[in-house]
């Protein structure tokens, strides 16, 4: 492989995992503050709550997985790689 | 694509991820991933097992295993009422049950039998849904399949929804026919791939205790996402029946 496309791979592997952490850890958080919230105003819910949060987390979790996969994509099957 | 030396010590060969090699199958000139069709096969004959085993001499008043396999199938059933609502949720308990149970025993085969100890030639035994092809695979399934009920249900008035609330939106909901499979097929691959690439880089790290709560957070994660990915099916089916 060509190490100017090495390096530029590697370098965006990093920034696509690292930049798709971001708004799914602050949205992550904003939904788990927000539950806890709702545990602790009805302590009776809290079955139904977690259920809901497990469920809404996987599918924030799920936009930094998009990132890992095209971090994937570059490193391990890059299109590039004449 | 690793560096050398990553293969160092003993127990980070027994973790080793190998992405993209795969062990080849010639098949009538078709080239296939043998390592995903064995370990999709195990999941199959582990599953036919089971529900031979909870239905054969089934009683009334069920105990054991049979008791065992109906908490399962009212799981499965509570699934599909959620999202497809009382009246319809009925017939497509089976298509969803199927796509629980298969990635939830995929992922769990992945995580619980400890494939690295068999060496084969190329490529390594893992979770079927580690291969893209599997994902990709389930999620066409489930596109097709909403397609059906909405087609069967309605006829071609099921088109309509194209241009529901304004024409002017009809290219995006073209656009979602392609995205629902994408996304679908995606979060599962990543997931159980992210699963393990971390721990075979936290194998590379520390060898010992420390992988332990990833690898149980691996087991988790693929109940979670088996759990996802039927109850987004779901949701698309009722989608397109209401």
């Amino acid at each position: 492989m060509d190490s100017i496309i090495s390096a530029a791979s590697v370098i965006a592997a990093g920034l696509s995992i690292g930049l798709a952490a971001i708004g799914p850890g602050i949205g992550q958080g904003n939904a788990a503050g927000q539950a806890v919230e709702g545990i602790a105003r009805q302590p009776e819910a809290e079955n139904k709550i977690r259920g809901t949060l497990l469920l809404s987390l996987a599918f924030m979790e799920a936009l930094t997985i998009y990132g890992l996969v095209v971090a994937l994509a570059l490193l391990f099957a890059n299109p590039f790689n004449t | 694509m690793y560096p050398d030396n990553f293969y160092s010590s003993t127990f980070t060969l027994l973790a080793d991820a190998e992405v993209g090699k795969h062990f080849y199958w010639n098949i009538a000139g078709n080239l296939v991933h043998g390592q995903v069709l064995v370990v999709i096969w195990l999941v199959v004959a582990i599953l036919l097992v089971f529900s031979i085993l909870g239905t054969s001499n089934a009683d009334r008043i069920p105990h054991g295993w049979q008791n065992f396999m109906e908490s399962v199938l009212d799981f499965i059933t509570d699934i599909a009422r959620n999202q497809l609502g009382e009246s319809f949720y009925r017939e497509w308990i089976p298509f969803i049950g199927t796509l629980f149970l298969f990635i939830f025993g995929s992922n769990w085969a992945g995580a619980v039998i400890p494939w690295k100890l068999i060496e084969l030639p190329q490529g390594e035994f893992a979770a079927p849904t580690n291969d893209i092809n599997t994902t990709v695979a389930l999620a066409l399934l489930t596109s097709f399949t909403y397609f059906y009920a909405g087609l069967s249900k309605k006829g071609l008035g099921y088109f309509k929804r194209y241009v529901q609330p304004i024409p002017l939106l009809l290219p995006i909901n073209i656009l979602e026919d392609f995205t629902k499979p994408l996304s679908l097929s995606f979060r599962l691959f990543g997931n159980v791939l992210a699963d393990e690439l971390t721990i075979t880089v936290l194998t590379g790290l520390v060898p010992l205790v420390i992988p332990l709560p990833i690898m149980l957070l691996g087991i988790f994660a693929g109940s979670v996402q088996a759990l996802i990915f039927s109850t987004l099916a779901a949701a698309y089916i009722a989608e397109a029946l209401e």
